[in-house]
């Protein structure tokens, strides 16, 4: 790995400061992605800041009616909390079902947002719950955090430092994982709110989108029958040895059906 | 820099390089072989080690982010001597290993597994150890073990 | 817990009191005074012209040492990687065996290809330096298909290898089966692949080399499977270093599976750069690097066809196959197409006439070689493959036509029309058992809850045979074996009577250090724990072949066997001595030598301790000390068997397959210690799942670059992707070896890719699918299941 100089600020504004302070700086957060990419020479910043000094930065409370998840929290802890358990248990699930063990150990729900992996799965849950994403500097609504592959509307050296999630009605995430990788193939969360659905598809196109279909047919009814005769269209979604785009359109009804039958029928 | 932390009940201080990974200060530094290295992407989990008791992967993990850490490796279950962790005993009497390669990362991410769930299922077993990968096995007998450890264990307890 | 310890016993593995406290020595593990380490550049194109490679920037790096090149080592005249079987064509010409630098010069023919190693103090500086080697490519076209590098216009991968085809290959009696096909009732034909896998033993090759100038000796540290055929080929024909100033360690190594079982240029490299520099230089390959330079394994595009007589008979069998060597031929290349493939074409049948043509063909790809089974999962697939589907065309159960065409107990030793003869087996009483075991009976009844539940339930079989414990060497010269096959056993008795056992098999993962010592246990009575297995050190062991083809316990426990029988012969000469009985009167038995009929006897540490001591002792006739070297050449193959069920669950709606039952019966032979055997049957039959399953080499066919170069994109089978396996054992006794053993290291990975398939096969029946190429993975099976579906709508 090349050689970096390393730093560890006690507070947002210090790591603020750091990564403005030096050209070629990343925050480094559980570094699930970012330590594998130094490895293999894809990635050779100069300074890496490391956020887990930072106070605050992790755990999980509520807020009025909205859950906040501190962007330092880690996937284990977020699979294990009670209190996104008892109020987003769809998140708590998804959660626990990110990586394996010893990446859940490690990774940050910051961390995993920030780098908007095309395949990660907290986009997903981000994306279909509405939530914002508090950083250093200001509030981003999802619907406008997440651009494309790997980038978002973080500026350079801003952070995350929370995510603010509403609670739903319902909700549920079901993915389908790449055999080799286990990122998702297609991951789809569905996410009821009064009249309202919102439905967020992760893994199979080059970033997280909103599916439209499939809100307008589960905002009608919402109940896995209703997707029975929607398709989503293949042209835009990503092929790789793995699944090829008709097969990842499959996926994603696939995945949708069966988020919604958990989303009414949890535990 | 200097980095500090407990090694298998050893307070220990040593310099590294920032850039350096646990498992090449735990390997190289500190010279302590049992920790494997089998991929360079995170998945195979020859190297998983315990920080602060939880499982993770040392050839993911920057030498910095353990300062203060208490760290167990597989070296730290019976040492070179001691009678064998039940673990370790249950991997050797189903016969649980055969090169043995992937077995340092599989018996500290099985203990990780029996510390949050003393009596787990072969399902539980087969999820957990998702990120340990095997070639020899065929995972069976690993199962088998993880059974008869966790039992062990909780006769132990 | 001093006791005899034998065979047919299970004790705990004396390896694991190392290998469960993180005590294994691998070569990873090891650290040499002043230690460099080696990186390797390697080509990023799939063929090009190495215009120029500028090292100057690399050299200027702090910390590096030396960068080499492949032009170093052609002007120091180091030779090619050799070939240890040359095969030859229909025609009687040699196959095309093109010169394989260590490292390239002039051409790169596949992504991976060494082009320099860049050696320094750390490693951070040698992959730094090495990102600074600047190679001038001149970029050729590329072609990594088997059928693509056969047409016309193909790029040339060598300017002297016509067509890209490194040998037209054949065996059998092609004028017979013309005639069988003339006169058949019916004809099954099938296309089929077989897929190219990488074996990735979990731990990633590596290598050390030392070099002393005080004393000219060189010192290599390699996972290796056969170390002293590294030191034969790399000494004699590589780096032309005498044998006896040439050391070669194989320490603890994790797992090979056939992929460690080549001499590497990863090898020479390290150990010509230690003699170029004094000292120790060190390699240990990435993941990401072994998938772009350890062998490849199968890889074959396959056309056969069975013919059948009106009552379901088999007639004869005519298979054409294309085999991919990859751009150079690596050690056994050649071999394992054709001499390890064609001739089990008969499999467990009564099979009156075969004909097998293989083209061996040359590619932009890593070089292919042995993976676990070697040649014999490739022809299991097609015989089993082409059973399968003549049982569905003809309207034969397909248990039915397997039983009416097998060849039956009474009939072994049996010749088959393809070089080999069987000398023992009963695949009837296996297929029996498994059908048994498997619940078969019950299967349609869980097929329809299956049904109810919207999956699709399938019941797969294979049976198999296959041919193991390489070699008897005269008739593998006769195949174009360029070396012996034999294996060679010391059994040192110290005068304490403990024993050393110096072997020349090598042991990563099979239990040697256990099976071997039972062995001793057994034969000369002496304590289990009094028992030490030493191999994988060409100074302490004096000769061996190493461990492949299952042949350890086979050709090296024979070898060990008859030098347990020397120690025992020499033992009673000591005893008639001292016992003042002839040589014939004196027995030896549970460990003492007695005189026949009488209670005079003398224990074996007793004799042990008089071979060193000796005052009474037949000095004049019989030289002092215990210990004795026995070499085994086998008289032939052995042939373990068997038969495999498999049951997969498929959802319809994602394609996946979910085993939910696999049953083996498997005829191994003489088993010695039943918890290994089944430990090599759970490993053999998960790798065999993979390739049905889950794995798949894929280039890009343009760029011939590797798609599937990491875990993340070549998929292991984890825990979760499999079920357990309900084995059993059905044994017939091998005639010819000593122990009636016939190895078990393969027979899972040969009988379980074909079990698999049927089985899917079987599941997608109602779509009217009659064959699924590996692996069959989810996104195949929907392909498949979308594809019939909407067939049969259109009908």
């Amino acid at each position: 790995m090349k050689p970096f100089a390393y730093h560890k600020p006690d507070s947002v504004s210090a790591a603020v400061a750091l990564l403005a302070a030096h050209a070629n700086a990343v925050p480094l957060a559980g570094g699930m992605t970012l330590v594998p990419t130094m490895k293999q020479r894809l990635a050779g910043p100069d300074h890496i800041v490391d956020l887990s000094g930072i106070a605050g930065l992790s755990g999980v409370s509520m807020d009025g009616g909205t859950l906040v998840i501190g962007a330092s929290t880690r996937h284990a802890d977020v699979a294990s909390s009670e209190l996104v358990l008892a109020k987003l248990p769809a998140l708590a699930r998804l959660a626990g079902r990110i990586g394996d063990q010893q990446v859940r150990h490690r990774g940050t729900i910051g961390g995993s947002i920030a780098n908007n992996d095309p395949a990660a799965d907290y986009p997903a849950a981000v994306l279909a719950l509405g939530a914002d994403i508090v950083t250093d500097r200001r509030s981003i609504r999802a619907d406008d955090f997440f651009i494309d592959m790997f980038e978002t509307a973080l500026e350079p050296g801003e952070i995350v430092t929370s995510v603010r999630f509403p609670l739903p009605d319902a909700a549920a995430y079901c993915k389908f994982a790449n055999p080799a990788s286990r990122y998702a193939l297609a991951g789809v969360f569905v996410a009821k709110t009064g009249d309202a659905v919102r439905v967020a598809v992760t893994g199979a196109a080059s970033a997280v989108f909103r599916a439209g279909d499939i809100e307008t047919a589960l905002s009608e009814s919402f109940e896995p029958s209703a997707l029975e005769r929607i398709s989503i269209d293949a042209s835009g979604l990503m092929a790789d040895i793995h699944a090829d785009s008709e097969y990842r359109a499959q996926l994603v009804m696939v995945m949708a059906r069966r988020a919604v039958a958990m989303a009414l029928s949890p535990g | 820099m200097k980095i500090s932390f407990v090694l298998n009940d050893r307070p220990t201080t040593v310099e590294v390089e920032p850039s350096m990974l646990l498992s090449e200060v735990i390997r190289e530094t500190l010279s302590m072989t049992g920790t494997h290295v089998g991929c360079d992407t995170s998945q195979c989990g020859a190297c998983v080690v315990h920080v602060n008791g939880k499982s993770v992967k040392s050839c993911t993990l920057l030498a910095p982010a353990v300062e203060g850490a208490d760290i167990r490796t597989v070296e730290g279950l019976s040492g070179d001597t001691g009678p064998l962790h039940p673990m370790q005993q249950a991997f050797r009497d189903n016969h649980g290993l055969q090169c043995g390669f992937c077995t340092p990362g599989m018996l500290m991410a099985a203990l990780d597994l029996v510390s949050h769930n003393p009596d787990p299922a072969e399902s539980d077993i087969r999820e957990w150890l998702e990120g340990n990968i095997c070639r020899c096995t065929g995972y069976q007998n690993i199962v088998k073990s993880v059974i008869a450890g966790a039992a062990a264990m909780r006769q132990a307890s | 817990m001093s006791e005899v310890i034998g065979i047919g016993s299970s004790p705990k593995r004396k390896e694991d009191a190392r290998f469960v406290r993180g005590r294994g020595n691998y070569v990873a593990d090891i650290k040499r005074p002043n230690m460099l380490v080696g990186v390797f550049h390697r080509s990023e194109h799939a063929h090009a012209i190495l215009k120029s490679v500028d090292v100057s920037a690399a050299l200027a790096v702090p910390g590096v040492r030396a960068v080499f090149t492949g032009e170093d080592m052609k002007a120091d005249n180091v030779g090619g990687l050799p070939v240890g079987w040359g095969i030859k064509g229909k025609d009687g010409e040699p196959m095309k065996e093109p010169p394989h630098p260590p490292m390239a010069h002039g051409k790169v023919r596949y992504v991976g290809d060494a082009i320099a190693f860049v050696v320094a103090e750390t490693e951070e500086q040698a992959q730094a330096a090495s990102e600074l080697v600047v190679v001038d490519y001149e970029v050729l076209p590329a072609v990594v298909g088997l059928v693509d590098a056969l047409k016309p216009g193909a790029p040339a991968i060598y300017d002297e290898v016509e067509n890209n085809l490194c040998c037209d290959w054949h065996l059998g009696d092609a004028p017979a089966v013309e005639a069988a096909f003339r006169s058949a009732a019916h004809v099954a034909s099938i296309e089929l692949v077989n897929n190219r896998l990488i074996g990735n033993p979990l731990e990633p090759r590596a290598a050390i080399g030392e070099y002393d100038f005080a004393t000219g000796q060189y010192t290599l540290w390699t996972t290796s499977q056969f170390p002293h055929v590294v030191r034969l080929l790399m000494g004699e024909m590589v780096l032309h270093i005498p044998q006896h100033k040439l050391r070669v360690v194989a320490p603890d190594v994790g797992g090979g599976f056939g992929v460690k079982q080549f001499h590497y240029a990863e090898e020479a490299v390290v150990t010509w750069a230690a003699g170029r520099l004094g000292g120790a230089v060190k390699w240990v390959c990435q993941r990401s690097e072994g998938f772009v330079s350890d062998a490849h394994g199968r890889d074959h595009v396959t056309e056969a066809e069975l013919a059948l007589d009106e009552a379901g008979k088999f007639l004869a069998m005519r298979v054409k196959t294309l085999a991919n060597m990859g751009a150079y031929l690596s050690t056994f290349g050649p071999n394992i197409p054709t001499n390890l493939y064609a001739p089990l074409l008969s499999g467990v049948y009564v099979i009156p006439s075969i004909y097998c043509e293989v083209k061996c063909v040359f590619t932009n790809t890593v070089p292919v070689d042995a993976y676990r089974g070697a040649g014999r999962p490739e022809a299991t697939f097609v015989v089993e493959r082409l059973v399968d589907l003549a049982a569905r065309e003809m309207g034969i159960d397909k248990i039915e036509i397997r039983k009416r065409n097998m060849i039956s107990r009474e009939s072994y030793p049996y010749q088959t029309p393809v070089l080999v003869e069987y000398d023992s087996g009963d695949p009837r009483g296996c297929l029996d058992r498994a059908e048994v075991l498997a619940d078969v009976a019950g299967f349609e009844a869980r097929r329809a809850e299956a049904a109810s539940r919207g999956k699709y339930l399938g019941l797969g079989i294979s049976t198999y045979v296959e041919a193991c414990g390489l070699a008897p060497s005269r008739l593998a010269g006769q195949l174009g074996a360029r070396g012996g096959l034999y294996e060679s056993a010391t059994v040192r008795v110290h005068p304490s009577g403990v024993v050393t056992v110096l072997i020349g098999t090598h042991n990563h993962g099979q239990g040697h250090e256990t099976t071997f010592a039972q062995i001793v246990s057994d034969h000369l009575g002496v304590p289990f724990e009094d028992v030490s297995i030493v191999c994988g050190d060409t100074d302490r062991v004096q000769f061996g072949m190493g461990t492949y083809g299952s042949r350890s316990l086979v050709v090296g426990g024979a070898a060990l066997a008859k030098a347990n029988d020397k120690v025992i012969l020499k033992g009673r000469k000591i005893a008639a001595h001292q016992l003042e009985a002839a040589l014939d009167d004196i027995i030896f038995e549970k460990g003492e030598f007695s005189v026949a009929g009488t209670d005079r006897k003398k224990s074996f540490v007793e004799i042990a301790g008089s071979a060193y001591v000796p005052f009474d002792y037949p000095l004049e006739t019989l030289e002092p000390g215990l210990e004795e070297q026995a070499f085994y050449d086998p008289v032939n193959f052995t042939y373990p068997g068997g038969a495999h069920f498999a049951e997969v669950e498929i959802d319809p709606e994602t394609g996946v397959v979910t085993i939910m039952r696999y049953t083996a019966v498997d005829d191994v032979g003489t088993v010695i210690n039943p918890m290994i055997v089944h430990g090599q049957l759970h490993g053999g039959i998960a790798q065999g799942i993979g390739q049905a399953l889950f794995e798949h080499g894929v280039y890009d066919q343009t760029s011939g670059q590797l798609l599937s170069g990491s875990f993340m994109d070549y998929c292991m089978p984890r825990a979760d992707n499999l079920p357990n396996f309900l084995l059993e054992q059905h044994s017939t006794t091998c005639t010819h070896t000593p122990m009636g053993v016939k190895g078990c290291g393969e027979c899972g990975t040969i009988g379980s890719p074909a079990a698999i398939i049927s089985a899917v096969v079987d599941a997608l029946k109602p779509l009217g699918v009659s064959h699924v190429d590996m692996p069959a993975t989810p996104n195949h099976i929907w392909n498949i299941i979308r594809s019939s579906s909407a067939r049969l709508a259109a009908e």
